[in-house]
């Protein structure tokens, strides 16, 4: 997809592709697969607009997207926009791709649904170095002061952002910490395993009373040796080259799991 | 005659628009008492969501609210209602052409001794920009109640500009407002007089000063800034060959702007722009007004010259 753009960003969306296949084909978020906009459905805020590429992959695998969709990603009149366009794509929510507003639209469709005495859930997906933006601790302050136990906030942790590490750029110290003391119940996790994915989301549905994080420590550029943790692959497509070595790699670790699977 | 600002009308039409039956949210920023969506608030308390000092928040929590269905309408003062929010208002509520409807109130240099911070000046200017932006300047009391209306009732993002300062009604009844359309308030030949929101009052005194010196100037309302009544204002340039846009607002991007960009492109007319070219400072509204020649004052004594 990116490869045949010539733009976008791998890293990110590698650091969320567990937690985003956890999230969309584990079980725990409610929609129906045959329709984007099913009455209520479950709904998935992309706050890190960027890494749609990651959403666009599971859309079609839904088949909500086709395949030329997303190898026209980036290019003149595609459904996939370089940042995610309700206008254009099934199953966007709504359009993202300035940092920091993700939670707050969130937030605000949690009260409404709340309002409503629906039952649906909202999930966010924010980056770590978003939260450097200071919109988003004006939302965390709203959602936990009304209770918003409906939202759930999944945080990827890569550490990583254009300029460098995010705790050599400006860190969010004790990110567990602060979030407790908004108010949220926080869960700590690692973002690449799929289990430890599913069993936050479940817990999370158990909490009332208070919105939840999961904040999942990850590994920006995950599965590509060489674009693990590396600050130059957030926004920089690979060539031909490279994306053939990076879905070898991708490849052999799928086959590796499945045979793991297979004698499990 | 009674005068009344234009954010009287805010919360009580948000209040019969909830009794006829519409799925009506307000969202404010720790200024519902003044913006007057405390109105509803005390009518309807799940209607009101106070997110305190935090206008971005207020922008894409009303953003989340129309997400579900509902008309959700902002609040805050015009400064912060816009400025202070406006990545989110362009990249989540236009660009994702959401039912929300920024309506702050304390617009332009009439907010008086709050002083320069609190004077929107430029918000028009930035809410015409948009795309999927509808934009409304009303006159009165009851211009201000129609545009409310308007809003609600048309999907998509609006941007209504309230003021605190209390103005003269222009409209005696429930006239027939509608998007897109000017009305014309008197008519004239020697020179047209294009002003919105409280500079409507201030041209048709300005008219009758000329009037008293031999001059005939027709004035329109331009209620609709976007989109703009195009065939009222090319009826009127004309007509009278002269036209003088009045507003409380930069004359850089604003209501007079959008009337130079149409007939510079379909009947290129002499123009002269009444507004602001500086921040305001403070003292009372009808001072300011005064001393920055906005008002009937200034604006016949800018006409005289431009026909001189």
């Amino acid at each position: 997809m990116l490869e045949a753009s010539k733009s976008g960003h791998p890293g990110g969306s590698l650091s969320s592709s567990d937690i985003m296949a956890e999230l969309w084909f584990g079980g725990e978020m409610s929609y129906d697969p045959s329709d984007p906009t099913s009455e209520g459905r479950d709904r998935f805020v992309l706050s890190k607009g960027h890494v749609v590429p990651v959403l666009y992959a599971v859309f079609k695998k839904l088949g909500w997207l086709e395949d030329e969709d997303i190898m026209s990603l980036r290019q003149l009149g595609s459904r996939c926009q370089g940042h995610p366009d309700n206008k254009v794509c099934p199953g966007v929510e709504v359009c993202a791709g300035s940092l920091g507003q993700g939670l707050s639209v969130a937030a605000g469709l949690a009260l409404g649904l709340k309002l409503d005495a629906a039952s649906s859930r909202v999930y966010v997906l924010c980056g770590d170095g978003e939260m450097q933006e200071g919109s988003n601790w004006e939302a965390l302050m709203f959602a936990a002061h009304r209770k918003l136990d409906n939202l759930t906030m999944i945080l990827d942790l890569n550490n990583l952002q254009i300029d460098g590490h995010v705790t050599d750029v400006c860190s969010l110290g004790d990110i567990e910490a602060k979030l407790a003391a908004f108010g949220w119940n926080v869960q700590v996790i690692d973002g690449h395993d799929v289990r430890a994915v599913r069993l936050a989301l479940g817990k999370a549905k158990g909490v009332h009373g208070q919105p939840q994080a999961i904040v999942c420590t990850t590994v920006k550029g995950k599965g590509v040796s060489f674009m693990e943790d590396k600050a130059s692959w957030h926004g920089t497509a690979p060539s031909h080259d490279q994306a053939v070595e990076a879905l070898a790699e991708l490849d052999a670790e799928r086959a590796r799991l499945e045979k793991e699977a297979d004698n499990g | 005659m009674a005068k009344r600002a234009t954010r009287e009308a805010y919360g009580e039409t948000l209040v019969e628009l909830v009794n006829e039956g519409m799925n009506i949210v307000a969202v404010d920023a720790d200024l519902a008492g003044f913006t007057k969506t405390g109105v509803l608030g005390k009518a309807y308390p799940d209607r009101l969501v106070d997110v305190g000092i935090a206008e971005q928040d207020m922008m894409d929590v009303a953003a989340g609210l129309s997400l579900t269905g509902r008309i959700a309408f902002t609040g805050s003062f015009a400064v912060f209602g816009t400025g202070r929010c406006y990545d989110q208002i362009r990249n989540t509520v236009c660009d994702s052409n959401l039912n929300v409807k920024v309506c702050p109130t304390h617009a332009g240099i009439t907010v008086g001794e709050d002083g320069a911070t609190h004077q929107s000046l430029e918000d028009v200017g930035m809410m015409r920009m948009l795309p999927n932006m509808r934009v409304l300047v009303p006159a009165d009391y009851r211009g201000a109640k129609a545009a409310i209306r308007i809003a609600a009732e048309t999907p998509g993002p609006f941007y209504v500009r309230m003021g605190r300062h209390p103005v003269p009604e222009v409209y005696n009844t429930d006239s027939d407002f509608a998007l897109g359309k000017a009305k014309v308030l008197r008519e004239g030949t020697d020179v047209s007089l294009l002003a919105c929101g409280v500079e409507v009052a201030q041209a048709l005194a300005a008219a009758d000063q000329l009037a008293q010196k031999g001059i005939s100037a027709e004035v329109v309302d331009v209620f609709s800034v976007k989109p703009l009544d195009e065939d009222a204002i090319l009826a009127t340039a004309t007509k009278t060959g002269r036209v003088v846009t009045c507003e409380e607002h930069m004359v850089w991007g604003g209501m007079g702007s959008a009337v130079a960009e149409l007939l510079a492109s379909k009947l290129p007319t002499p123009m002269r722009f009444v507004g602001m070219r500086s921040f305001g400072t403070s003292a009372p509204g009808d001072v300011l007004l005064h001393h920055f020649g906005l008002d009937a004052e200034g604006i016949a004594a800018q006409v005289e010259d431009f026909l001189a």
